[in-house]
């Protein structure tokens, strides 16, 4: 079965972001990852491919030039193929799920589209969702378990309170991982090797005009970016414990009224 | 005319606290507010919905959430009443049904917003793991809309007035997955994204049976249990509980970090809690610079009397 990881490259979470023209982040020295769910996925359909030596794993990109760097990553970790959509960057979430879409249809024979359940940078949890409606194939997000049977998957969503749905459907379909998917939640290293390894993978370049993806205009537009209001910077309750727990409890109640 | 549309959230019987930020919300648009509730009998939520015009309820044999079924059903209600927004909240099921309404009707989405703008059309939400806030536009016939819980004041109690009841059914289309089962957690956790009040532990825990005195504290205070990345790695916590990139953003009035040192990735997940209290042994902890209240002590020694002294005033 062919196995898709789609990935998306995202500002390194320490990354110290500076805005641009008031709506773009500067992206001088930033260091670029991938994004930490589609990390997690992608270990995930690594090990499905361990235990079933019929699957392959190809990993999937929308993006600038620069997502070259996260799709090498991915090979390095084992994934065996890579498709690289080359787009100008802030395309609206429709468009990169189309242009996804459309690739993989190009491909033709896809089983399981793995995809993170939100990539940390706009945190939005849709490319997913526009990416099943496009091929017109079953989606759950928000996955934490994972189990194939004959042309069918059961999967395990998390809802509210540690709650889950138990969800049957068939493939192809995508699911939205989270962490802690079947109980993976570190991404394996890259080796040596498989570094070594990921460099000589050709990755398949399609720019996003072949795919023929209309340029509609997008219905969601960024207008302004800015940092957050600076909270006050803390106090430390001085005093021995007793005491200062007791000023603590105080002052949640009088001060900040959150009791 | 354009009127404004709440998806109500309900969990079991349960009418979720955020269906009242949404209803709040929706409300202070001057516009219209048209509930929107899968359920056989709404009686049980008459006060929710005093001084909401109209409820749209939606009678259906089967009781789970469908998610195919309840999106074209969704769709279908807001071209016939005019509901050009559409709000719900960013939950686990908000972010699956609302962006299936958002393929549905071709309309524009934002998720876990924060602010909305009725009149321009634009919201904000936190991006970059909360490092950034955008402003966006939407555009469109459709504007989806899911907010952040615990953000939005909750509905005043409006009128005595009751709302106009329009029955309805679902519209009958092929659920493309079929949910077989709902498997409830053992314990009955307090869910981490909607609680007010969290109780964090980190590292400093030190192992998976202490955390029972941060759940001794949650009991006092009706409060969640979360945790940070190392104490999930090591086995102290459960995976649903971590906090943080990649686990949960919550946002509650009160959060209180125990044996937890604030390492960025942790508290990108919980900065936007309105009161953040820390305590840990290490007066240099990062924590405390991010912290409102800091309390420098052994948190074996400090866990329990905070729960003398609430126990105390509450
Ligand atoms: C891509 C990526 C994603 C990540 N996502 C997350 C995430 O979602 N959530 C998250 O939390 N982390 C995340 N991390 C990990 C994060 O960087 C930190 O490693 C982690 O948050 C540290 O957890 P901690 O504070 O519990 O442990 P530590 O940093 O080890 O801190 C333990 C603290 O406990 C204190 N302590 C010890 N004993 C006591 C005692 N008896 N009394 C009082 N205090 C005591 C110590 O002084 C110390 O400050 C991520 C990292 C990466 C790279
Ligand atoms: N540009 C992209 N290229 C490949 N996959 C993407 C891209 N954007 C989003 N995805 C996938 O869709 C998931 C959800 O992303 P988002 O809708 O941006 O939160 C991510 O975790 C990725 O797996």
């Amino acid at each position: 079965m062919n196995i898709y990881v789609c990935i998306k490259q995202v500002p390194d979470t320490e990354a110290v972001l500076n805005i641009k023209e008031g709506k773009f982040i500067n992206e001088e020295n930033i260091k670029w990852i991938i994004s930490p769910y589609d990390e997690i996925v992608l270990e995930f359909a690594l090990q499905l491919k361990e235990k079933n030596s019929d699957f392959k794993v190809t990993l999937i990109t929308v993006g600038p030039p620069r997502a070259e760097s996260t799709i090498r990553s991915g090979l390095a970790m084992g994934a065996e193929n890579a498709i690289h959509i080359e787009a100008s960057d802030y395309l609206d979430h429709k468009t990169i799920a189309k242009a996804l879409a459309q690739a993989l249809k190009n491909e033709g024979d896809f089983g399981v589209i793995f995809t993170g359940k939100q990539a940390i940078d706009d945190d939005a949890s849709l490319t997913h969702i526009y990416l099943a409606q496009s091929l017109e194939i079953p989606v759950v997000t928000n996955v934490i378990g994972f189990q194939m049977e004959a042309e069918k998957v059961i999967v395990e969503r998390e809802i509210d309170q540690g709650a889950r749905e138990k969800i049957e459907m068939s493939i192809p379909c995508v699911i939205a991982a989270t962490k802690g998917i079947n109980d993976v939640n570190e991404p394996r290293y890259a080796t040596l090797m498989g570094i070594m390894k990921a460099k000589k993978i050709p990755i398949k370049k399609i720019s996003i005009q072949d795919l023929g993806i209309e340029g509609a205009t997008p219905t969601v537009t960024t207008e302004k970016l800015e940092a957050p209001p600076e909270k006050p910077s803390g106090r430390i309750i001085e005093g021995e414990v007793t005491e200062s727990i007791k000023e603590l409890v105080r002052l949640l109640k009088d001060e900040a009224k959150v009791l | 005319m354009s009127n404004v549309g709440v998806y109500i959230e309900l969990r079991g019987d349960e009418f979720k606290k955020a269906n009242r930020e949404a209803l709040g919300l929706a409300r202070s648009s001057g516009k219209d507010v048209y509930a929107i509730i899968f359920a056989r009998d709404i009686s049980a939520y008459e006060n929710e919905f005093k001084g909401i015009p109209k409820v749209i309820q939606i009678k259906n044999e089967n009781l789970t959430y469908q998610p195919d079924v309840y999106a074209a059903t969704i769709a279908n209600i807001m071209k016939e009443h005019q509901l050009n927004d559409l709000l719900g909240v960013a939950s686990a099921q908000g972010k699956d049904l609302f962006p299936r309404i958002a393929a549905n009707t071709d309309g524009s989405i934002i998720n876990d917003c924060i602010a909305v703008d009725f009149d321009n059309h634009t919201v904000k939400k936190p991006v970059y793991a909360g490092k950034l806030i955008s402003t966006f536009k939407l555009s469109g016939e459709f504007r989806i809309i899911t907010i952040r819980p615990n953000v939005f004041p909750v509905k005043e109690k409006g009128s005595d007035n009751q709302p106009e009841v329009i029955e309805t059914g679902i519209v009958k289309v092929e659920e493309k997955l079929k949910i077989i089962d709902v498997i409830k957690s053992e314990t009955k956790k307090v869910d981490l994204t909607e609680a007010e009040i969290i109780i964090s532990g980190g590292r400093g825990m030190k192992a998976k049976e202490n955390f029972k005195i941060l759940q001794e504290v949650a009991e006092v205070l009706n409060a969640g249990v979360g945790a940070s990345r190392a104490a999930v790695d090591s086995d102290y916590a459960t995976p649903d509980m971590q906090v943080g990139q990649t686990g949960k953003v919550v946002n509650p009035k009160l959060y209180i970090a125990c044996g937890i040192s604030g390492a960025i990735q942790h508290f990108v997940g919980m900065k936007t809690s309105k009161v953040i209290v820390a305590i840990n042994k290490d007066p240099e902890a990062p924590i405390f610079k991010k912290a409102n209240y800091g309390i420098v002590a052994d948190l074996f020694k400090a866990v329990p009397l905070l729960k003398e002294e609430l126990q105390k005033i509450l």
